[in-house]
């Protein structure tokens, strides 16, 4: 009897943000194919941006991605003022930038709790989203609400960043700091989590060019490309930080590129808080009339890599074509790299590491045998044995588990 | 190499099969391509410019089916549009997806969604709607009075 076996991951699994549907075909515990299937999410959103006016299309592409939601209008801004050749003010730059990287510090720190938990660490997971909390908090009290912002509109930005929001803002960054530093330090210095990350579900340099992956999926492999520095917009210009890059393109690597961006995402917005204090008050958007015929390609990085959109304006108030790309839309695709040749309990965490844009639905998925179609193992077993590895490791390094 | 390089190199050694170019800006540029030079022109701009393939995005208009290839120089903020008219009644092109798997999944996307043949793609299949969608009908055509 052959011991070749196939794990259905998906379509809803609590691994993935979205709805997807990857199989891994296993021999014994070692993945030797994945196959995927997507569009189980597909809501046609490129077509009914054809139907929308620009002011709409907002609104409508910042529900592509319930957590990355503000990367979305950031591109489209960013394009559709192409089309328009105009340069929004520096106060709605600096906002745009302050509202663009709370985002990408409260995905990281979600991304940290999710792999926390897929390794069997259950503390990191609370940890870490406790600490994201309060920047959800912050983007209430900005934005009136705690996703999906509505700060973005053609020209600038819809509401102001004053007075007590500021000093706020500056209250719960020094808190987000210290709860990295804390981070930060389980992380790196834990010989768990060395053992189950480092070497695991590696990309090589080749491999991110190959697959055009972008993003910390690229950064952690030694790709250093970041659009907010090559391509740069809003107030990325206007403030210093840098890119963060690592080497060795496993998992490790990938974690330790997000916890570190979160420093510099910080250091941005205190800057861009000092810059809206140094404006004092000042127009938050330029007044757009309409959208003259032609193209224009709007780049923004998100938490997960490079999001591009394409809009094509034949003069009217819509869009005669959109075309968005996702970033999880290339990232996903290295899955075929990265997973093969991995085991079992450690394809969960090179599933995760790229940071597949998740769906909040959770259902248990069941695996059968390929051919008796016996059920081997569910979701949920699946993370168990991986929690279980961790604990493995640690009885073996003679920790308390 | 730089922006101005790459396009300047793209400009003459395929000035043969180059329709149209226009800059629209420092770090946008348009150039039209014959669709029968669609390979090599990759080929230049991936393994020699080092250029990195960020999407494709087909539309339906009146003059056929246009694709724009969207290639990115990350080291001096390039977008590079490579443009390719394609006809109403056979819209077939060369797959890029043996060059590169950047493009594998967007191929099959437009061969779902518009109806463009990619010829010699690894695996057309559909990308989108596998088994949930009727054969030969695409949702992003339109109909042109």
């Amino acid at each position: 009897m052959s011991n070749k076996f196939l794990i259905p991951i998906g379509p809803y699994h609590p691994l993935q943000e979205e709805p997807e549907l990857f199989k891994l075909y296993c021999e014994g515990e070692i993945v030797k194919d994945i196959k995927w299937e997507t569009g189980y999410n597909h809501r046609g959103i490129e077509k009914l941006a054809e139907s929308k006016t620009y002011d709409q299309v907002f609104f409508l592409v910042e529900r592509i991605c319930g957590i990355c939601s503000t990367s979305h209008p950031f591109a489209f801004a960013n394009a559709v003022e192409e089309i328009c050749n105009i340069e929004i003010t520096n106060r709605a730059k600096y906002i745009r930038s302050i509202i663009g990287e709370l985002e990408r510090i409260h995905s990281h720190l979600l991304w940290v709790g999710l792999a926390g938990h897929f390794l069997g660490y259950n503390t990191v997971f609370m940890w870490a989203w406790k600490y994201r909390e309060p920047v959800l908090d912050l983007f209430e009290m900005i934005t009136g609400n705690r996703n999906s912002y509505a700060m973005f509109k053609v020209g600038g930005v819809r509401r102001d960043i004053e007075g007590y929001k500021i000093r706020e803002i500056r209250k719960v960054l020094d808190e987000v700091k210290k709860k990295t530093d804390l981070l930060t330090g389980a992380v790196m210095d834990d010989p768990v989590i060395h053992a189950r990350t480092k070497g695991v579900g590696i990309l090589t340099k080749d491999d991110i060019i190959d697959y055009g992956a972008v993003g910390p999926t690229a950064r952690a492999s030694g790709v250093d490309i970041d659009v907010r520095k090559d391509d740069p917009y809003a107030a990325y210009p206007l403030v210093n930080w840098k890119v963060i890059t690592a080497t060795a393109g496993d998992v490790f690597a990938k974690a330790e590129v997000r916890l570190l961006e979160m420093y510099e995402s910080v250091s941005i917005i205190e800057q861009c808080l000092d810059g809206l204090e140094r404006e004092k008050e000042g127009e938050i958007n330029v007044r757009v009339k309409n959208i003259p015929e032609g193209m224009g390609t709007g780049r923004a990085e998100a938490p997960r890599g490079e999001v591009f959109h394409c809009v094509f304006s034949d003069g009217s108030n819509s869009p005669a074509r959109h075309k968005i790309r996702a970033p999880s839309y290339v990232n996903i695709a290295t899955f075929k790299k990265s997973c093969i040749g991995q085991s079992i309990s450690d394809a969960t965490i090179s599933l995760a590491a790229v940071d597949p844009c998740y769906c909040c639905t959770e259902r248990l998925a069941v695996a059968y045998d390929m051919h008796t179609g016996e059920k081997i193992m569910s979701g949920a077993e699946i993370i168990r044995s991986s929690a279980g590895k961790t604990r493995l490791i640690m009885k073996n390094l003679n920790m308390r588990v | 190499m730089t922006a101005d390089s790459i396009i300047n190199g793209l400009l003459t050694r395929f000035n043969a099969d180059i329709t149209d170019s226009r800059k629209r800006n420092e770090k946008r540029h348009v150039v039209t391509i014959n669709p029968g030079a669609l390979p090599e022109v990759a080929e230049y701009l991936y393994r020699e410019a080092g250029c990195r393939f960020i999407i494709a995005s087909a539309l339906h208009t009146k003059k056929g089916f246009e694709i724009h290839y969207h290639f990115s120089k990350d080291e001096c903020g390039l977008v590079l549009n490579i443009h390719v008219v394609l006809s109403h009644d056979n819209p077939r092109i060369e797959s890029l997806s043996n060059m590169f798997n950047a493009s594998n999944w967007i191929e099959r996307e437009m061969h779902e969604l518009f109806g463009i043949d990619f010829i010699n793609h690894p695996n057309q299949e559909k990308l989108i709607s596998e088994g949930n969608w009727a054969e030969g009908v695409y949702p992003y055509r339109k109909e042109f009075k």
